[in-house]
């Protein structure tokens, strides 16, 4: 028990020593000042000269995200098609078949949008063509999006006035040079050398002890594990993501994930500070985003200590606390905090399976994910923090009765609206797919879906309306993880959060560039006595209230109906 | 616009080269000098391999210790937890069947004797752990189909007991199928 403690304790320390010195690092490395990666100058230089690209052409914010969506739209044909005919082509020694159109749809947009939501196995659904080729090409690529977006922004407000944004490709191609691929190979070599395959070897087929006989699945999964956690995507090599014993093979290989998936997320916030030379804004921003996973992650880690009091009442002791779907080796104490940080984050793999957890850890999963800005996704975490910002400096001047600023530009109509828009979005996408699939549960069950909606939940009740509830959450937050019972592999399914996870990435990304770039155009206003402070406790309180504010009053009806109920009811 | 197009290709193709070729070969060769050569390390007895050491596999003769109940029946070419939510009936039910079980094999087994482990399914499906706790309630019952001296058995589980990662962190553990290979050795 003590030991579980100290494991998750000692995790969260070594997090942040990597991230303080790696936020400062990056800060500087994307800045283009001197750094000591600098060796790997010629590397990019030769990437630049094959694709024909200029890293110091400028971009305003419009040219900006023309070469991001760009490239990203050129990813979603691509792996429509290669997932679609993945039968066809080489590195399938299990013979996996091809994808259906409407699984390759939501299979495609899911990574190229850092969701990794799956509704296929990787075992049986995928081959080592794909996995390689699509999901962890997708797994660098799509977190390097995410960076690059983010540094734009860094970019508008270090600079008093501009409408240069920085060169998209620049960013990206770094992001993935000098940071991603790197730590990747770390990663990879320590997972392989714990037991994680590594090799290109089919199915295993050998006698158990006690006489049986066992196919394995195997495969280079090292390699792809590495990044899934690093770029915060979540995409596992095996159906049963990190709590598979090849994927996460002991408690080291554990410590190792949680602290990957972690530290880009926290670093980036930091980097924003130096590189806007405003280190307190980001400490300031970091403090409320801690308070915000701590609140999440100390209750659910007490609820999953506490075990299921259905099951105390039969009378078995739960001293490691609820087992149901988690692993031994693990422990309720390290799969909760994990459970925590990968819905904080957009990560969304998963060591233990989160439709068993207590219902009031579903429900701090759950608030993670419709929060969406505590640390959040690679790059993209401060995107969605930015646009609560945004509305706390507008009902802050409302407040005081001054034109609102932030960071010494005007706030007005035009970017207040964009950030309500984008506030607005997130409710809409997640209540309006639960709403739809409900209504299709009760007046269409019979639906002749490959699998009929009567056979979608895998548990009745209040858990089962959650079970829809979690799918749209982690769709519209890219986040990925599921209530795995339900059964998503169906049209319905597979189109309808697939374009929740579309919106849910792009839009939340093209909205915050665009008030960055109106606002860097604006003309700059120097601090005076009336300037609001944002780099202030008081304003940092005033973030939480709005973040709190915002997700109470859109999300607790749908709360309360899934998991409260359940809560209330075995209570 | 046109241009944008045809720079995402190229960086597409470049990009692929380097990360879905170059990257994952190079990992695949330095995998070679791990224990199990990048495959995943298997266990062999008398040649033969019977299986691979992190992951479990099913053990329902009563001779054997028992690993975590399994929502996909220990088949490892899948993997999957039950995802029963904690108030489905059925699954309260299926809970409640294991319990009996486990009370008919081990009748000096009280029910408060027996860890939630034991009963309810891992998130992988293929979990090859259980705690020391888990495998001492099965003592007794080794003992006697195998009639071997209670004694002996019980200090095989002790040895095969793994403690918290550098003595500090994380949950102990045994790892059911190492117990047994060694446990069919035993004389």
């Amino acid at each position: 028990m003590n030991t579980e403690l100290f494991g998750i304790i000692a995790t969260f320390a070594i997090t942040l020593l990597i991230a303080i010195p790696l936020g400062k690092y990056l800060a500087k490395m994307f800045a283009g000042e001197k750094v000591w990666t600098d060796f790997l100058k010629p590397v990019e230089k030769g990437l630049f000269k094959l694709a024909g690209i200029n890293p110091n052409e400028p971009m305003n914010w419009k040219q900006f995200l023309k070469a991001m969506m760009t490239i990203n739209i050129l990813w979603l044909i691509y792996g429509f098609f290669e997932l679609i005919y993945q039968d066809k082509l080489p590195l399938n020694p299990d013979g996996n078949p091809g994808m259906t159109a409407d699984l390759a749809f939501n299979t495609i947009i899911s990574f190229v949008a850092n969701c990794n939501l799956q509704d296929y196995s990787g075992e049986t659904g995928a081959s080592y063509l794909t996995q390689h080729f699509i999901f962890m090409f997708l797994h660098f690529t799509s977190a390097a999006t995410g960076i690059a977006c983010g540094v734009a922004v860094f970019k508008a407000f270090r600079d008093k006035t501009t409408t240069e944004l920085g060169n998209f490709w620049n960013f990206f191609v770094k992001a993935i040079t000098r940071l991603l691929l790197p730590f990747a190979i770390v990663i990879s070599l320590i997972l392989t050398f714990n037991g994680t395959p590594a090799s290109y070897a089919g199915k295993d087929q050998f006698m158990s002890l006690q006489g049986d006989t066992v196919h394995m699945s195997r495969g280079p999964a090292a390699q792809m594990i590495a990044i899934k956690h690093l770029g915060t995507n979540g995409g596992g090599w095996f159906g049963a993501n990190s709590a598979h014993p090849l994927e996460n093979p002991n408690y080291l290989t554990n410590m190792t994930e949680i602290i990957a998936q972690f530290i880009i997320p926290v670093a980036m916030i930091l980097a924003f500070g130096y590189f806007i030379r405003r280190k307190k804004l980001s400490w300031v921003i970091f403090n409320v985003m801690m308070l915000g996973v701590m609140m999440l992650m100390i209750p659910s880690i007490s609820s999953e200590l506490g075990g299921n009091p259905l099951i105390a009442k039969m009378g078995v002791t739960q001293a490691t606390g609820a087992m149901e779907g988690k692993e031994v080796r693990f422990g309720p104490t390290a799969t909760a905090y994990w459970s925590t940080l990968t819905t904080v984050t957009s990560t969304g793999s998963v060591n233990g399976m989160h439709d068993s957890f207590m219902p009031l850890t579903g429900l701090w999963q759950l608030l993670a994910m419709m929060v969406n800005g505590f640390f959040g996704g690679c790059g993209v975490g401060l995107l969605n923090y930015y646009i609560y910002l945004i509305i706390a400096v507008f009902i802050s001047g409302l407040m005081v009765g001054r034109t609102p600023e932030f960071l010494g530009h005007k706030v007005e109509a035009r970017e207040v609206k964009i950030a309500a828009l984008i506030t607005l979005l997130s409710p809409f996408l997640i209540m309006a797919g639960t709403a739809l699939s409900s209504y299709i549960l009760v007046a269409h069950a019979n639906a002749d879906w490959a699998v009929k909606p009567s056979a979608w939940l895998n548990n009745p009740s209040y858990h089962g309306f959650s079970e829809m509830l979690y799918q749209y959450a982690s769709s519209n937050a890219n986040n990925g993880s599921g209530f795995e019972g339900l059964g998503d592999n169906n049209i319905f399914w597979n189109v309808s959060a697939g374009l929740v996870i579309f919106f849910g990435r792009f839009l939340p990304i093209i909205g915050p560039i665009a008030i960055a770039g109106l606002l860097a155009q604006k003309k700059y206003i120097p601090e005076s006595a009336g300037t609001l402070k944002v780099d202030t406790l008081t304003f940092g309180i005033m973030t939480f209230a709005v973040i709190v504010v915002l997700n109470a009053l859109s999300y607790f009806p749908a709360l309360a109906l899934g998991p409260l109920a359940e809560y209330f009811s075995m209570h | 616009m046109k241009t944008y197009i045809i720079q995402a290709i190229r960086l597409t193709v470049v990009l692929t080269i380097l990360l879905c070729v170059i990257y994952p070969v190079v990992i695949s060769f330095a995998g070679k000098l791990s224990k199990g050569h990048g495959d995943g390390e298997t266990i062999v007895v008398n040649g033969k391999v019977v299986g691979y050491a992190n992951v479990g596999q099913s053990f329902t003769k009563p001779q054997y210790f028992w690993g975590r109940p399994s929502a996909v029946g220990y088949n490892a070419a899948g993997s999957a937890g039950s995802n029963k939510g904690p108030t489905n009936p059925d699954y309260l039910k299926d809970v409640g069947k294991r319990i009996d079980t486990l009370l008919k094999y081990h009748a000096y087994l009280k029910r408060s004797d027996i860890p939630s482990e034991m009963v309810t399914a891992s998130g992988s499906g293929l979990d090859p752990d259980i705690s020391a706790k888990s495998a001492e309630i099965q003592v007794k019952r080794i003992a006697q189909y195998r009639k071997l001296d209670e004694k002996k058995v019980a200090q095989l589980v002790a040895d095969h007991t793994e403690g918290p990662l550098l003595g500090l962190f994380g949950p102990s553990k045994v790892n059911v199928l190492k117990l047994n290979v060694a446990l069919d050795q035993l004389k």
